[in-house]
């Protein structure tokens, strides 16, 4: 038998599902709060959503522990970018930062799977969607991490957006009001729960509008 | 890269009242390069029972072949058809039989059991039957499918809504998977006739 | 090779080995092979005063998805035995079947009932000759005329005589119901409430368990199958406004068959002249 001897494994994956929808007025970020490892729950309360700035929340899954990192670095960032410029930083600029903070550890990635929500500068909804290593999109709508794919082509199917190469650019929000957008983004974790192991317990979901920000929560399976 | 991503497949079937539908997409590649876009996978044995095979191609066509054959020995024999139920128990004893030298083909069977009630069931690649009330999935766009199935589907749909319900979730699905596409493929089968469709969709 | 490999029919069963070298030349050029569909499961039998009782969870995974939410774990071995299984899916319920089929002509050669000792032999032997390759882990119970017996399985085929038994990978949790709340001489109802809660751990605590809890209760001379006894998980939220289509399918050929008319064979009607 060949020599065994433990491996540098620095990386976990916590399960868990982010969804978010831009709409003209408002924004909608949802995630599950479970965390759990292998076979294993680890906690049914835990919030994956974080908020950058009061126009710009970040809902993050994969390893929890890079996502603190993550959030922890961008948070420091941001202090530093309000005491430089005495305004928040804007949600394209927040992901411009979250994309390069990203990428800036290309080779010793953190193993975090984003979505970014918030408004941009005309005041509409937009959503901006990663993978580890930084490259990113602005989109109408995305989900990461472990349900993503039951969830996705249910989003394409009933909120389907542009072609971002059309010319002249058409806008990526979708036609869906707040209250419908609530209620695909229940339904869909509620199927989700349904097949996905890793998603469960409770839906939080923030929606940013006009009024400010606001939070609901919902059951999920607790199986 | 899986067997079974080899050359790229999505199947589904779903139940209706007193009906089904069973779909499936109409790609062949060898991995990311497309060679057919008029590809069979769904398979008839007789007027109310059909058979999907995802997976490797050229298991999916061997083994429908001894199915086939062995669905005629059947006819021979006892002079009726198959039901549903028999039939699926013939492919999971012949899928078994090969536990530790498998064929890379995960089968769903649909079909119109006694006094025409729907039946569907899959089966993972070497045999263990999978019966559902609602709908099965398989293929390498399984979990798209999964959730575009959890989210659309509705007990008791008539066969025109079924058909609309079936289309939209393979083609929303396939969209999200690289590996199948082109299309799809749709029997609804009720007691009185079968109707056959092909499906346009994206061509990448 | 048989002389029936050429018609496509193995006449004795047993398993074909013939695509095995086919399967590794394309696992050499780098091709994986798929994972089995496996129940995570959480699987658990006990003895209580009148009989054994053994439950289930309902999840059937493959990998992180669940392919069967309500699937039966429970199976049928004789009237008076039944066995738990989980594993490889495709396993327990080959290796069930089969061994049941031959205590069903064990009787008809005796004429007598099964015994649980019988079943637990068949299912080692076969296991063991497996070495293991054939997954199944099962929880056995029955009761025969030598009164109530639970084994457990193990899928190399060594196996245990005990009280209380949990299997799978819900069995830590399981088990930790079991070890803090199992006393000999269960009454049917308590020993029904005992198996369901650690059924339920399993399920709750376990991502490979899920769904509804089957229970099965054996007594002399009387069986009692209670499936889905519990429905702890039902869908949290549907949608009240339903899905529409934005855009309809586009259909490029339709084609449509009648069914044909089956023609009627009358038994005893007039014979066709020689």
């Amino acid at each position: 038998m060949t020599k065994q001897q433990a491996r540098f494994e620095p990386y976990d994956f916590n399960g868990g599902t982010c969804v978010a929808i831009a709409g003209a007025d408002y924004c909608v970020v949802a995630a599950d709060t479970r965390m759990s490892t292998g076979y294993n729950i680890l906690t049914r309360d835990y919030s994956k959503i974080y908020k950058l700035a009061d126009k710009c929340m970040m809902a993050s899954s994969g390893f929890q522990a890079d996502v603190r990192a993550l959030q922890k670095v961008l948070g420091a960032k941001h202090l530093i970018y309000q005491h430089q410029h005495n305004k928040q930083m804007s949600c394209p600029a927040m992901a411009r930062l979250l994309s390069n903070t990203l990428y800036y550890k290309r080779f010793f990635p953190y193993y975090t799977f984003n979505v970014l929500a918030g408004f941009d500068e005309e005041g509409k909804g937009c959503v901006y969607t990663y993978d580890a290593v930084g490259s990113y999109e602005k989109v109408g709508y995305s989900a990461q991490g472990s349900g993503a794919k039951l969830i996705m082509p249910v989003l394409d199917n009933q909120l389907k957006s542009p072609s971002p190469l059309l010319l002249p650019a058409q806008d990526a929000v979708t036609p869906l009001s707040e209250s419908e957008a609530i209620d695909v983004v229940k339904d869909v974790f509620a199927s989700a729960t349904e097949r996905d192991i890793y998603t469960g317990d409770k839906l939080e979901i923030v929606i940013l509008n006009v009024d400010g920000i606001r939070r609901e929560y919902a059951e999920l399976r607790k199986d | 890269m899986s067997i079974f991503e080899y050359n790229g497949s999505a199947i589904v079937a779903m139940v209706g009242k007193n009906c089904f539908a069973i779909a499936s997409d109409r790609r062949l590649g060898v991995n990311l390069q497309t060679v057919a876009t008029d590809f069979q996978r769904i398979f008839k044995i007789h007027d109310k029972l059909f058979v999907g095979l995802s997976g490797l191609g050229s298991d999916a066509q061997t083994l429908y072949q001894r199915l086939v054959f062995r669905h005629k020995l059947y006819q021979l024999r006892e002079e009726r058809d198959m039901k549903p139920e028999t039939f699926a128990s013939l492919v999971s004893a012949i899928l078994y039989e090969k536990r530790f030298g498998p064929y890379f083909c995960q089968p769903v069977i649909a079909g119109l059991g006694n006094d025409d009630k729907p039946f569907i069931c899959t089966m993972d690649f070497i045999g263990a039957k999978e019966l559902a009330k609602d709908f099965v999935v398989a293929g390498s766009a399984s979990e798209s499918l999964y959730g575009a199935c959890e989210a659309l589907f509705k007990p008791d749909m008539e066969p025109d809504e079924l058909s609309e319900v079936v289309s939209q979730a393979l083609l929303a699905s396939v969209d999200r998977d690289c590996l199948s596409g082109w299309g799809g493929h749709i029997y609804i089968v009720t007691p009185d006739e079968v109707r056959e469709k092909i499906l346009k969709g994206r061509m990448d | 090779m048989s002389n029936n490999s050429c018609m496509d029919l193995t006449a004795k069963g047993g398993f074909s080995f013939d695509l095995c070298k086919r399967n590794a030349m394309l696992s050499q050029k780098g091709l994986k092979l798929p994972p089995f569909r496996k129940t995570g499961t959480t699987i658990v039998g006990l003895v209580f005063q009148d009989g054994v009782i053994l439950g289930a969870d309902t999840r059937a995974t493959e990998g992180p998805i669940v392919c069967d939410k309500n699937c039966e774990k429970i199976h049928y071995m004789a009237p008076n035995i039944y066995c738990c299984g989980a594993g490889t899916a495709a396993d327990t319920e080959a290796v069930t079947d089969m061994v049941s089929s031959q205590l069903q002509l064990h009787r008809y050669h005796t004429g007598r009932e099964s015994r649980v000792v019988t079943a637990l032999t068949l299912l080692k032997k076969h296991l063991f000759n497996y070495q293991g390759h054939v997954s199944a882990a099962l929880v056995l119970g029955g009761v025969d005329c030598t009164g109530p017996h639970l084994h457990t399985i193990y899928p190399h085929g060594s196996t245990d005589t005990l009280p209380f038994a949990t299997m799978g990978s819900g069995s830590l949790a399981a088990m930790s119901v079991f070890e803090s709340k199992y006393k000999e001489g269960l009454s049917r109802d308590e020993g029904i409430k005992l198996v369901s809660e650690a059924v339920c751990s399993g399920i709750f605590n376990d991502l490979g368990s899920g769904s509804n809890v089957d229970v099965c209760v054996i007594t002399k001379g009387h069986k009692e199958y209670l499936r889905n006894h519990m429905l702890p998980n039902p869908r949290t939220y549907v949608s009240e406004r339903g899905y529409s289509f934005p855009k309809k399918t586009e259909v490029l050929m339709t084609k449509i068959t009648p069914m044909k008319e089956k023609v009627e064979v009358t038994e005893g009607g007039d014979a066709m002249e020689e």
